[in-house]
């Protein structure tokens, strides 16, 4: 049967992923005060400005998108506070690390 | 059809929730999020164990969809609240169920899960059990299916609506960023359809855009709302989405969502595909 498109908080584990053909995008979105944020809502945008995916973050704040090489804006959405945008270069092959901090 | 029939806003499910005519239900692929919490009184609807039959690629049956909707307690006279996660694509894709199988009143609550819970309002763990119902079905309504046959003798004539990503659209992506990239299926897109991704029809906080800015969308893309549409995505929940746009929103007739999708298209052998930004020829 054919999969869902649904994204999982946090996003799809890497296990069993052959990295060597995905363009990850990962990273961790906090809140200023340090603590990481659950819930918060995750959107790529592709370089045009197009949204192309969303992830609601765990339990840890952690979130992963599969994207394609290029350059992609990830927009985070979280209770109370205004989005946070951020810009990053995805590589295969590559881990793109973010590190996102929502103010208080 | 008018908005306020298929549509509820967060506030109105605030106080709704103890009339006992309505019911809410909760729809994910994953029900973790269910199981987590969800709104007071919600049932929950789960994509794959309960709307997919568990061997063939399809969905379930009239007979088990009168024995689904029993067994949750819905009655055929309850007012049935949608609402999910991923910005509403199951729920959407539920109520195109429930609009297959003829049940009269149901709505999708705008935004879903996401603007409840952007909005801090109150999600609770408690599963209130519901007696169960006699639910009798009708249909299933094929007019607003299509199969691929159909979506075939489509390209050219009627309006494909290709409700995917720019990227997945192109062909640069297989699968939605979120997923792995599958291997399987060739890329691209049918022949001759618009992109009009299911995004472009809601902002950011997953709440629909206005009649008049939905219809604008389609009409500046190149969408004739006077003949017959089909959308369609990877596997039919996104396009469940625009369908549930077109065909309720909007009250466009002859909106069908091609449920097979690109997961089907995209691995049958001989069909013409079109590669890049552009529809394509005929």
């Amino acid at each position: 049967m054919t999969e869902g498109c649904a994204a999982p908080p946090g996003g799809v584990p890497l296990d069993g992923v052959d990295l060597s053909t995905q363009s990850v995008i990962q990273g961790v979105v906090s809140r200023a005060d340090d603590h990481p944020l659950a819930g918060a809502y995750v959107r790529l945008h592709d370089a045009s400005g197009e949204f192309t995916a969303e992830v609601p973050t765990d339990e840890d704040g952690g979130f992963r998108f599969f994207a394609a090489p290029g350059r992609w804006t990830v927009r985070t959405l979280a209770p109370r506070a205004v989005p946070v945008d951020r810009v990053v270069v995805a590589q295969r092959g590559v881990v793109a690390e973010l590190e996102v901090t929502i103010p208080v | 059809m008018s908005r306020e029939s298929v549509l509820v806003s967060a506030d109105w499910v605030e106080q709704h929730l103890d009339d006992p005519a309505v019911v809410l239900v909760e729809v994910d692929e994953d029900t973790s999020a269910y199981d987590k919490n969800h709104i007071r009184g919600a049932v929950r609807l789960d994509w794959k164990a309960d709307l997919q039959d568990p061997v063939r690629r399809d969905f379930i049956d009239r007979a088990q969809f009168e024995a689904l909707l029993s067994a949750r307690g819905i009655g055929n006279d309850d007012t049935v609240v949608l609402y999910g996660g991923n910005n509403n694509w199951f729920a959407a894709y539920a109520y195109w169920y429930f609009a297959l199988y003829g049940h009269r009143h149901v709505r999708l609550l705008d935004g879903g899960r996401k603007i409840w819970e952007l909005e801090s309002r109150e999600l609770v763990a408690d599963t209130p059990p519901r007696p169960e119902t006699q639910y009798t079905a009708s249909g299933p309504d094929l007019s607003i299916r299509a199969f691929r046959d159909e979506v075939i003798a489509a390209i050219g004539v009627k309006n494909l609506v290709d409700v995917r990503s720019p990227d997945e659209f192109a062909g640069r992506l297989l699968a939605p960023a979120h997923l792995p990239q599958e291997q399987s299926q060739r890329g691209g897109h049918i022949p001759t359809a618009r992109n009009i991704p299911w995004s472009k029809a809601a902002n950011d906080d997953g709440t629909f855009r206005s009649d008049d800015d939905l219809r604008t969308l389609y009409v500046d893309a190149g969408v004739d709302l006077a003949t017959d549409t089909i959308a369609y995505c990877r596997i039919g929940e996104r396009s469940a989405h625009t369908w549930f746009v077109l065909h309720e929103l909007l009250g466009v007739q002859n909106v069908k969502n091609y449920d097979g999708s690109w997961t089907e298209y995209g691995s049958l052998v001989g069909v013409p595909i079109a590669v890049g930004d552009e529809p394509g020829a005929a």
